[in-house]
């Protein structure tokens, strides 16, 4: 392909004394009109998230009236915050248990979806990605709803059974759990589809190949489906790590941060300082704490998607 | 219509790999050329630089007396044809193979005449509206060819087009595309792994091996005169059998001593030629339909030997007989009527008037 | 199929394929079970929603009976939220900003997908890897200093201000997958393309846009219900209701009266929701193709 070979355009035009024949005009112009082709993509990335990454990092040196550089005291006067602290806290304990929630009963539902006959495959993956389909703020507020202190339909079946009323929203810890709950609501369906799609593509003959050699269903799932499917789990999760820790949209609707800021997440307490409170230099500063989590995550999802495709070829 | 001539052309890759290492080649107007070798040879890659997809690095390329190095492939006046056809998939058979002339800005009046005249050649007009997904392996092999022939090129450029079609198609396509270079005698440069392929398609067959050209010939020339050890092996199938032979001279006639023994007496029409070889160590060559049961042989220059069969092939219209001789595994090609049986010995005769003898330093036959 | 055979087994193989044919029995019985209950749980909170749109206000405040019923299924929260002119206001917003966001995205990711995928130049092999890594960037980490750039070029309150920011949340996902797309057109097409006399742009015209259609499509309805769904920009940027799209809208201005108007806000909620379900149900085979392509392809 002449594409592989016009790395070395540049260089071998000048050995070649000037002589820029019509192949290797052809080359290059076509290398300026790939340039100008990726010219907005680059303004995107450059523009709206490489330089406002920067400018977090600026931002939040400064003072609350970004009048004047204020060294690293946003950070110092965090570290000493409790509330800081608590939502460092609570946004790790609702990433950590939202994503291993979400991801062990995607992974139960595609291995069931997986198990009943083709036909009826389409109808319940239809049905049961839904939650994913709606936009979440709207959802969530339905949830809110069903949380309502004196109007619970939760708590009305909950009443069916015996089961006594909960205060979903009024006390922290339930608070914690009904968040949880609407986001493995959400994003319980993301991991079935992406996990369906992989165990479809685990070749049949494996796993009869497998029963051949006296796999019980067990083994067939531990020795043949996990390590087929290792790769896609590590990128899912780590994936849904990074967009779970840095959600804002449920916490928003359903708490607010209440009660007592109790229940705040770094994205949502970022908006309440930087935004709601006007002291945006302290704002960046407690977004900027997301950064060293999600790069790592970041850099975990990149590895296994190299792999992945050096796998693929 | 035009003749393409290859002067010289290398291709180097970076890290200064030699694809092709300086070859030229003549190919005459209405010709149909083979380029055959083992896959990496380099015989795409000169393909590919003749239809301008690949870059030359040294040398040139001329189609119809013009050089067409420094231009771009859609004005080079060539057609090509893919081994995996590279239809467009969006795209109705009629509208594939009009493609390339509506991007010439032909009549449309023009491009329906062409477009059903391919078609008829081809036999695939009732095809013409469907989408290459709906048609089978020779199905989309007859298009790909269509949209070469509507453009009516100066040349068609063919990489293996055949080897994505099983056994009984690829016979019958190989067939289809001599048919249709028999009348549009358009100059064609084909390349194949098969040698089988390019035997049969071949006016002359241009073998390449490590990037370089072995030989060039037409079929039967090949497969009689080879040059070199290299063409020698890879032309004919079961392939021919080889083995390390001395060149003696013994009482005003050449022999070959095998290890084992046996002894060739050189026949004499062939002392003149194998004369510089005496005293050295040679590869003997011969093919295994050289290599039968005596009765088949009733003629000079013949040498009866007994040999024990490992594996027997049964053919049909003959018998191929296996069987190991100094560490090489030797193939006879017998009569099917004539019994044998594994580990049962049984008398071969070698034609020696088919004897090839080759020089193990240079690979050069003698 | 194999039950005749066992027939004829001997004694140890058929209990074999006795307890082979009772175990998948169990596991297709458990996999029904688990399926109707993740479908009850799933379905449980849009049901309840649609339940309470069609209750009038009386009849919410009632604590009489499952509140899982309507005895009075009224359609008066559909009126009133369709006439009320602050809807329609955030429905139009919210139906400008996409077209424009999607209609940004597609042609900037389509074009650049094409030339990282088939015109490889200097930096191209980053900038791959720098789209996936810009896909990875929540909008959380961003808002507060797009907030201040955003504001220093006079956008707050403004659809616009949202138009431009968006772009950050679809284009590297859409570039990324069309690159898969792409990649996965066989080079000798593009070969062919050039062989037949096309220029680049006619190649993308005639050959990659029509061939990676169902790429193209998945792209589309993943930016649609990305910018329809986006709640942390408008959020952060607009205050004003007439710029507000439907998402904030009607989660910041429905939710406002002292007795709140449930029916309304259900009702609200999922009329705001119906476009991405609708489309969902028309085209759910790209939709999902967009949804694991992230992860499968490129």
């Amino acid at each position: 392909m002449v594409a592989d070979g016009s790395h070395a355009l540049g260089g071998m035009a000048s050995r070649d004394r000037g002589r820029a024949n019509a192949m290797q005009r052809f080359a290059r112009r076509r290398s300026t009109i790939a340039f100008l082709m990726t010219l907005p993509l680059l303004a995107i990335i450059v523009g709206l998230v490489a330089y406002p990454a920067a400018y977090a990092i600026y931002l939040s040196t400064l003072n609350r009236r970004m009048t004047a550089f204020a060294g690293t005291l946003n950070f110092e006067l965090l570290f000493e915050s409790d509330t800081f602290w608590m939502v460092a806290f609570q946004s790790c304990f609702f990433a950590i248990t939202a994503v291993v929630l979400k991801a062990s009963i995607g992974f139960w539902l595609a291995h069931m979806l997986h198990h009943i006959p083709d036909k009826g495959q389409r109808k319940w993956r239809g049905m049961l990605l839904v939650p994913w389909v709606i936009p979440p703020a709207l959802s969530t507020l339905g949830w809110w709803w069903m949380f309502d202190p004196s109007y619970s339909s939760i708590n009305w079946l909950l009443a069916v059974i015996s089961v006594p009323e909960v205060p979903w929203l009024g006390h922290h810890w339930w608070a914690r759990i009904a968040i949880i709950m609407v986001n493995v609501w959400i994003g319980a369906p993301f991991f079935m589809i992406m996990y369906l799609a992989a165990l479809k593509s685990v070749p049949e003959q494996l796993y009869e190949a497998a029963m051949i050699d006296g796999a019980s269903s067990f083994q067939r799932l531990r020795y043949v489906t996990l390590p087929m499917m290792a790769n896609i789990i590590s990128i899912t999760v780590l994936f849904s790590l990074i967009v779970t820790f840095a959600n804002y949209d449920i916490v928003r609707v359903l708490t607010n941060g209440g009660p007592r800021d109790l229940t705040h997440v770094f994205a949502s307490y970022a908006f309440q300082v930087g935004i709601l409170s006007g002291n945006i230099p302290r704002g960046a500063a407690v977004s900027l704490f997301m950064f060293p989590i999600l790069a790592l995550c970041a850099f975990f999802v990149l590895r296994s998607v190299t792999r992945r495709n050096k796998e693929q070829m | 219509m035009a003749e393409v001539s290859v002067r010289k052309v290398v291709k180097a890759y970076e890290g200064n790999v030699q694809a092709v290492k300086g070859i030229d080649l003549e190919i005459a107007d209405h010709e149909f050329v083979v380029l055959v070798g083992p896959s990496g040879c380099g015989k795409s890659t000169t393909l590919r630089m003749i239809a301008g997809l690949e870059e030359i690095t040294s040398g040139e390329i001329a189609i119809g007396g013009t050089v067409v190095n420094d231009i771009p492939p859609r004005d080079r006046d060539i057609a090509m044809v893919f081994q995996n056809y590279a239809l467009y998939p969006h795209m109705s058979v009629y509208e594939n193979m009009a493609f390339g002339l509506t991007l010439r800005k032909f009549p449309k009046a023009e491009i329906a005449k062409r477009v059903n005249n391919a078609a008829r050649i081809l036999d695939i007009e009732p095809l013409l509206e469907r989408k290459p997904k709906a048609l089978s392996g020779g199905q989309r092999q007859r298009v790909a060819m269509g949209r070469a022939i509507v453009r009516d090129p100066k040349v068609f450029l063919f990489d293996e087009p055949l080897s994505n079609l099983d056994a009984k198609l690829r016979v019958q396509m190989r067939t289809e595309i001599k048919k249709v270079h028999q009348k549009v005698r358009t100059t064609t440069v084909y390349v194949t792994h098969d040698q089988v392929e390019a035997m049969t398609l071949a006016d002359r067959v241009v073998v390449m091996n490590h990037g370089i050209i072995e030989q060039v010939g037409p079929p039967q020339e090949l497969y009689h005169h080879p040059r070199t050890r290299f063409v020698a092996g890879f032309i004919g199938s079961p392939a021919m059998n080889f083995f390390p032979a001395r060149m003696e001279n013994g009482s005003g006639a050449l022999r070959l001593n095998l290890p084992n023994g046996i002894v060739l007496p050189v026949p004499a029409d062939r002392t003149a030629r194998y004369q510089g070889a005496a005293g050295r160590e040679v590869l003997f060559g011969i093919r295994p339909e050289h290599l039968t049961e005596p009765k088949n042989l009733e003629r000079d220059n013949i040498a009866v030997f007994d040999v024990t069969p490992e594996v027997i092939e049964p053919m049909g219209m003959e018998t191929l007989v296996h069987f190991w001789m100094q560490g090489a595994e030797i193939c006879a090609r017998i009569d099917p009527t004539t019994p044998a049986e594994p580990g049962v010995p049984m008398p071969l005769a070698a034609d020696l008037n088919h004897m090839h003898v080759i020089d193990p330093e240079s690979g050069m036959v003698l | 199929m194999s039950a005749t055979t066992a027939g004829e087994a001997p004694k140890g193989i058929y209990h074999l394929a006795g307890s082979l044919r009772k175990e998948r029995r169990w596991a297709l019985l458990t996999a029904y079970i688990s399926l109707v209950i993740a479908a009850i749980i799933f379905m449980a909170p849009p049901f309840y929603m649609f339940i309470t749109s069609l209750k009038g206000s009386g009849e919410i405040a009632s604590q009489i009976g499952s509140p899982w019923l309507v005895r009075d299924p009224t359609l008066e929260n559909y009126t009133a939220i369709i006439f009320n002119p602050l809807f329609q206001r955030f429905m139009f917003n919210s139906i400008v900003i996409t077209l424009f966001v999607v209609a940004l995205t597609m042609v900037i990711s389509i074009l650049a997908a094409f030339a990282l995928a088939r015109m490889r130049f200097f930096g191209s092999q980053v900038l791959a890897t720098g789209v996936f890594l810009t896909y990875l960037v929540p909008d959380t980490l961003l808002f507060i200093p797009l907030y201040q750039i955003v504001g220093g070029l006079g956008l707050l309150n403004s659809i616009w201000g949202l138009i431009l920011v968006y772009p950050t949340l679809t284009v590297p996902f859409c570039t990324w997958i069309m690159i898969g797309y792409f990649t996965s057109i066989p080079k000798e097409l593009d070969e062919a393309a050039l062989i037949d006399g096309a220029s680049w742009s006619q190649m993308l015209l005639r050959i990659f846009i029509p061939v990676a259609l169902p790429g193209i499509i998945a792209a589309t309805i993943f930016a649609f219900t990305v910018s329809w769904a986006a709640f942390v920009y408008p959020t952060a940027f607009v205050t004003t209701p007439d710029q507000m799209p439907l998402t904030i809208g009607v989660v910041s201005q429905l939710v406002r009266a002292d007795t709140f108007a449930w029916g309304q806000i259900m009702a609200g909620a999922l009329v705001a929701a119906l476009p991405p379900v609708v489309i969902y149900a028309f085209l759910m085979d790209y939709y999902i193709a967009g949804l694991t392509a992230g992860a499968t392809k490129g």
